[in-house]
């Protein structure tokens, strides 16, 4: 009896130990992110101010210098790849939604999958193929094309799922006042499913603000400031990639800066992107 | 169900016009409703086969990297046959390529890194699906370790520059390995954070699919928490978690900036697992644009092949897991 007894505390003696074992190392997930959002906080905050929001970066030893080249480069790469990646990833999500069973959306959604796991590095390789060589040089256009690539499966994806939560009845009121095929998609699916579809379009711009691997190749970065986007062009990735590795104390401080600034966009859109999928319900 | 839809439009449209042709006396009025309709009817054929297009253009995209990748890796495949993979000395200078300090780094750095990071990923999934699905408590842990996966992984490579190289330092001091600091032990540590969250999203819904009658079932025999968890379900998951870990074991084999970063860059074959090394990422990032020879470029161009084709073999089979587990 007494020997049962010990039995059964020891059953639930292990099943709590376990328990809070499981407890201790979930938690302890957390604390390499508090740790990380901590240290570059304390590291980059006290180096933002007003001349490194404007100045281009200094010669080593000259102080004053900015990020001013890699925040316009940043936001010419990542304007221009949304506007190449937003339209096309829209209509081939609604075609997904559309065609459910066809054999070409069955090839699409896998390609959608594969896309989504290619490394960053081989999208760069590609982007330089087609566009660097092409064109004679690194250009901002390629690095757009790169990240473009990349954002791809996001906004598919997201469009594809959202569409799908809508209600067939929606579309089927449409039709039956006769409206066209293309004005039910561009005038009722579309704005109906619109806050998730917008939802996946920041997720997916969040994803590729912090890409280095495929702009080390294309874009390649440019120490002055420059709009022409057929030029080499710096990103915020970038400088920091290029100067966490150099041996400079002043090109630390201007990483450091830039991490922040990096950081606080990506935490920021990730947030609201959650919000949004909160209310939608919706898988990415 | 929209073709069909869509054709009832079409004549629905038509036979109105009809109505409008027959009674209405002004002609010029019907003329233009007709020539909008017909523009409209134009509209929608060009609107669905530029659906159709992006379709193919998503299909196009996935082939043309495939197809890029092999072409442009064809001058070292010739020149270098397949022992390229199995070569030990990696000299561009002299013309030898041997790919094995690679592979053998992105295997070490990858699987290092998921052994570290899938007691705290499958620990996630337990205490999210498990122990406390709902509350602040447990929605506070979901967006944060989600979060984990959002910041850019040249941030991570440059926190791990500056706090974790001098850790490992100091540890490599201790144990008695040549205090280098960079390496494959770092990378992994690396590595193993950024890779949570992939297994963890993945096994936390897997467990919260478990049906509770089968749990209820397990309590009413006595069982305890744990003896539920351990005999019910993770046995009804463990294909659902298989494929989270292979989804983080993608990630892992394809990260290219943080590893990079800390992993010291040499083209020797790794010692230990504290020896600097290189993966097939890193390799490419470093010496992509120093390539000044056809071979030397094609030969780092066969390690993105080599890259492309595991990561998407990987995920799919991942992927085809999930699918699976989710239907049944």
């Amino acid at each position: 009896m007494t020997k049962m007894k010990t039995n059964i505390q020891f059953r639930i003696n292990k099943s709590k130990g376990l328990q809070l074992l499981v407890i201790v190392l979930a938690f302890a997930c957390v604390i390499p992110l508090l740790a990380i959002l901590a240290y570059i906080i304390r590291a980059g905050i006290t180096k933002i101010n007003w001349r490194f929001l404007t100045n281009i970066p200094k010669p080593v030893g000259e102080v004053g210098g900015g990020i001013v080249n890699a925040l316009v480069g940043s936001a010419i790469i990542i304007g221009v790849a949304a506007i190449i990646a937003i339209p096309l990833g829209i209509l081939c999500g609604v075609y997904l939604s559309e065609n459910k069973k066809s054999r070409l959306a069955y090839w699409c959604r896998l390609c959608v999958d594969v896309l989504q796991g290619v490394p960053s590095i081989v999208v760069g390789i590609v982007a330089y193929f087609w566009l660097v060589k092409p064109l004679g040089g690194f250009s901002a256009l390629s690095g757009s094309a790169a990240l473009a690539i990349m954002m791809l499966p996001i906004v598919v994806r997201s469009t594809e799922e959202t569409l799908k939560l809508l209600p067939d009845s929606l579309k089927e009121a449409a039709f039956a006042l006769g409206i066209p095929f293309h004005r039910v998609i561009l005038k009722v699916i579309i704005p109906c499913g619109f806050s998730g579809i917008l939802s996946g379009v920041m997720l997916s711009v969040a994803r590729i603000a912090g890409e280095t691997a495929p702009l080390l190749f294309t874009a390649f970065g440019n120490p002055y400031l420059t709009t022409n986007i057929t030029k080499p062009m710096h990103s915020l990735p970038l400088l920091i990639f290029n100067y966490a590795t150099s041996p400079y104390n002043d090109w630390h401080d201007l990483a450091w800066g830039a991490s922040v600034i990096l950081l606080v966009f990506v935490l920021v859109l990730n947030i609201f992107t959650k919000l949004i999928t909160q209310r939608w319900k919706i898988q990415l | 169900m929209s073709p069909t839809a869509n054709k009832n439009s079409i004549t629905l449209s038509e036979q109105s016009l009809g109505v409008i042709d027959s009674k209405s006396k002004a002609g010029s009025l019907s003329a233009r409703a007709l020539g909008r309709s017909g523009r409209q009817i134009r509209m929608e054929g060009l609107f669905k086969r530029t659906l159709v297009l992006m379709g193919l253009i998503m299909v196009i995209l996935v082939f043309g990297i495939l197809i890029t990748l092999i072409v442009e890796s064809v001058p070292s495949i010739k020149a270098l046959g397949l022992k390229y993979l199995w070569g030990r000395t990696w000299d561009p200078v002299q013309d030898i390529y041997g790919a094995f300090p690679f592979l053998l780094g992105t295997l070490l750095t990858s699987f290092l890194a998921l052994l570290i990071s899938v007691p705290f990923s499958i620990a996630v999934a337990i205490f999210l699906g498990e122990y406390y699905p709902k509350g602040w408590f447990s929605n506070f842990l979901k967006n944060t370790v989600e979060l984990i996966a959002a910041v850019p992984s040249v941030i991570y490579g440059f926190w791990g520059l500056a706090v974790l190289v001098p850790i490992v330092r100091s540890l490599e001091t201790k144990i008695g390995v040549p205090p280098i600091g960079v390496g494959i032990f770092t990378s992994s540590l690396i590595l193993a954070v950024m890779i949570i969250p992939y297994a963890a999203s993945l096994g936390r819904s897997v467990i919260q699919m478990v049906p509770s009658p089968l749990k209820e079932g397990a309590y009413a025999l006595g069982a305890t928490r744990w003896e539920v968890i351990r005999s019910v379900v993770l046995p009804y998951t463990k294909s659902g978690l298989f494929a989270g870990i292979l989804l983080s074991l993608g990630r892992a084999l394809g990260e290219t900036m943080a590893v990079t970063m800390v992993i010291g860059n040499t083209s020797q074959l790794p010692t230990s697992i504290f020896a600097p090394g290189n993966t097939m990422a890193s390799v490419i990032a470093n010496e992509f644009t120093e390539a000044d020879k056809a071979v030397y470029l094609s030969a780092l161009i066969e390690l993105g092949l080599v890259l492309f084709l595991v990561t998407t073999v990987i995920n799919m089979i991942g992927k085809r897991v999930i699918s699976r587990f989710t239907n049944d």
